[in-house]
């Protein structure tokens, strides 16, 4: 974090690559090193291919076991952590479609998100609710994530710059910097933040991990928590946790620049306007004037009913109980 | 020409207060236990994290703010007596404004303590100077609340050199360290014209000063409510709503202070019944205001009924927050009404038990602000425990939250018994003048 302790473990790399001859390639950005390493002598090995980024910031891919692990820099790596998730990555515009007419609560999604997210189970990234508009009008399964709103008011009401908007159209928190005062749960009309209110449930078995903005792990007690839109996944160039777990086809997840989303169980990859068009998508509370990144196509031609006995509930919002 | 001893009477009377009796000491020590043993609760609090609260993610504001609503909004009531009555001419008050300022005092400094017992990580406050951002109504309401502490303060000294020169002279079996303290503290003031008019003008300047800083805090506390979409914050007329509605819980609590000095410090010839009097009205006027703002608030969205204020309201009028709200309504602020409208009411006894009523009831106001508009967001509540649907405060967080008013008490008791509550030299001023 700071120019002191970055300075031993300097000496530490140059002491270990004269040691062992091997070649380091590091990428330093503000202060901050990827470091890996690439044995010549292993050059015949196979194994999986991991990326790369050199000094002069070429991306190259080589064997993982050319590559020799240097060091684990705790608090360079957090900088380094905070500093790319607020960068996002670059040319993308990140969104998600959610196909209603397909989703049969089975739930993946959100087991899949907890356990990703390290979440105790009453803390949802993402939450699949039983909802009905009026009486008279169908009751339907939607899954609800971090709408990623372009204007979000979360982000606005920030007093310490935890929570922020990246280019890639993704909001974070920096769990680092949050004071817990929770004016961002007030503002979300979304209801799309959680709390730590005690010790994280896997606190103990996390301590040592280097905090990860883009995945939000290690939770931490007293600062606010939510959907990531899987920013770590998106990094490494996969879909989203929810959307990778959902059997029955709900998500598409993809990029806005490039016009394509790609479905998380039939890996089949459509043009994002036309989903939208076609389908007649729309965004949740539009009205509000928060420019959601999540859109959704509604539930008609439901491969599933709704099931009867969660028709009290998807009524008890607006004050009817489906009798 | 100087009545010597009516002068001399004025100085005594309003000095007498100021030495430590047994009654001072035993309220004092059962103040500051209480105290401690609100603190351990937010030790507890420290160690296990917000958890010990009632609160959930869907409820996250729950006691600490409205708490901390209350706070800001009492402490209004400095600017409203000592400012905007005195800039008016309205000498009556002029005794009053002391009392006024420590309460504003008391309350505002406090108020910064109440929102860090609510910070899920109280350490990192100094994150809000660090990297503070312009865009939030947080970073607003810091500014504003810490000028209004500073220029209170400046407020309430600088009336108080005149009379420091007086508890430097005129005090007996005050500690020497006391007295250097009121020596350094009056500032070698003689009384010549030239002290009289730089501290006339300083007054007069901060006087004007301070009315924009403090209708600033409780309208930008407002704000932090209704820079939301959330249903029953989303409203235009928060901020003179919650001024307004500060007015109300100021003046009682002013009432309530001005009867337990006037009797346990023997004021009964410098608070007089006429201020009592003038207090009732005021309270009245105030509250007529407030009143009519509640019916802004409550009525216009109850006329269209769209559909999440419809429920919101009905959960106010008829659900399950009913009783609360129709009994903060109706004995705190309609019977006071009625009741002070009475010149038999407008008397110190019976006043005291209205104020009483009117501030409890400006405390729950803020409760039934805060609370039932965080139960229902727009989207259903669901895969949850039910502790997050229903917000039930829990032991500890009461505690947490007597803290700061615990706290209120030992200042405004603390500051009584070291600094004279009626302005003495005012008081010599007056009585010449009118002689």
């Amino acid at each position: 974090m700071s120019e002191q302790e970055e300075k031993p473990k300097e000496k530490t790399r140059r002491d270990f690559l004269k040691q062992v001859g091997i070649v380091g390639i590091g990428s330093v950005l503000a202060g901050s090193a990827i470091i890996a390493g690439i044995n010549y002598d292993k050059r015949k090995t196979k194994g999986a291919r991991i990326k790369v980024l050199t000094a002069e910031n070429e991306l190259l891919e080589i064997d993982r076991n050319d590559a020799t692990k240097v060091g684990k820099f705790k608090a360079e790596n957090l900088s380094y952590m905070q500093k790319q998730a607020r960068e996002g990555i670059k040319g993308k515009r990140w969104v998600m479609v959610i196909d209603l007419s397909k989703c049969k609560n089975a739930r993946k999604c959100m087991s899949a998100c907890q356990d990703a997210h390290h979440l105790r189970p009453e803390q949802h990234h993402i939450n699949v609710l039983k909802m009905q508009e009026s009486t008279n009008t169908a009751p339907y399964y939607m899954a609800k994530p971090c709408q990623h709103c372009d204007n979000p008011p979360c982000v606005a009401v920030c007093p310490v710059d935890a929570t922020y908007k990246r280019p890639d159209g993704i909001v974070l928190i920096d769990n680092e910097v949050c004071i817990g005062c929770r004016f961002c749960i007030a503002a979300c009309p979304y209801s799309a933040r959680v709390f730590n209110w005690t010790d994280p449930i896997r606190a103990e078995e996390d301590k040592d991990l280097v905090y990860n903005p883009e995945l939000n792990v290690p939770q931490k007690k007293g600062t606010v928590s939510k959907c990531c839109f899987s920013a770590d996944r998106c990094r490494e160039g996969k879909l989203p946790y929810c959307v990778s777990a959902c059997p029955n086809g709900v998500y598409y997840f993809g990029d806005e620049n490039e016009d394509a989303v790609t479905n998380g169980t039939t890996k089949e990859t459509v043009r994002f306007r036309k989903l939208i068009e076609d389908n007649a998508g729309y965004r949740l509370m539009s009205e509000l004037g928060t420019d959601t990144r999540v859109y959704y196509l509604p539930p008609k031609n439901r491969t599933q009913p709704f099931k009867e006995e969660d028709k009290p509930e998807a009524g008890e919002h607006i004050g009817n109980n489906n009798a | 020409m100087l009545d010597q001893s009516k002068t001399n009477k004025i100085t005594s009377d309003l000095l007498s207060h100021i030495r430590l009796n047994y009654a001072f000491k035993l309220w004092m020590g059962f103040l500051i236990t209480s105290f401690l043993v609100c603190m351990y609760a937010y030790i507890t609090q420290l160690d296990k994290g917000l958890a010990v609260t009632g609160l959930g993610d869907y409820v996250s504001w729950g006691m600490y703010i409205s708490n901390f609503v209350f706070f800001v909004a009492t402490s209004l009531i400095g600017m409203l007596i000592s400012s905007v009555l005195g800039l008016s001419g309205a000498k009556w008050a002029a005794p009053l404004a002391r009392i006024a300022e420590i309460i504003a005092l008391a309350f505002a400094a406090v108020a910064g303590l109440v929102i860090v017992m609510d910070m899920g990580r109280p350490e990192r406050l100094i994150n809000v100077f660090l990297y503070g951002r312009i865009q939030s109504p947080i970073t607003w309401d810091v500014t504003v609340v810490t000028c209004y502490v500073l220029i209170s303060t400046l407020l309430l000294y600088i009336p108080l050199i005149p009379d420091m020169k007086y508890c430097y002279e005129k005090t007996d079996n005050t500690p020497k360290i006391l007295k250097n303290i009121y020596k350094a503290l009056s500032l070698n003031w003689i009384g010549s014209d030239e002290q009289k008019k730089i501290l006339n003008k300083s007054v007069l300047i901060l006087s004007i000063l301070i009315i924009p800083v403090a209708l600033g805090i409780h309208t930008v506390t407002s704000w932090l409510f209704a820079s939301t979409s959330r249903t029953g914050w989303d409203s235009s007329i928060f901020g003179p709503y919650f001024v307004s509605g500060a007015f109300v819980s100021g003046c009682a609590a002013v009432i309530i202070a001005m009867n337990v000095y006037r009797s346990s410090y023997n004021l009964k010839d410098y608070i007089t019944e006429m201020h009592f009097d003038k207090m009732a009205k005021l309270l009245v006027l105030v509250s007529l205001v407030y009143l009519y703002f509640n019916l802004n608030e409550y009525m216009v969205p109850g006329y269209k009924m769209k559909k999440f204020e419809a429920m919101h309201l009905h959960e106010l009028f008829a659900g399950s927050h009913a009783i609360l709200f129709w009994s903060v309504q109706v004995f705190g602020l309609i019977i006071p009404i009625i009741l002070l409208l009475f010149k038999k009411m407008r008397k110190p006894s019976p006043m005291l038990i209205i104020a009483l009523f009117v501030l409890l009831g400006a405390w729950f106001k803020r409760y039934i602000i805060v609370v039932p508009t965080m139960e229902h967001p727009f989207l259903p509540i669901q895969n949850v425990p039910f502790s997050f649907k229903v917000y039930t405060p829990t032991l500890t967080e009461s505690l947490i939250t007597l803290a700061p008013i615990i706290l209120v008490l030992i200042i405004v008791t603390g500051l009584s018994k070291l600094f004279p509550i009626i302005p003495i030299q005012e008081t010599i001023d007056h009585y010449e003048e009118t002689k």
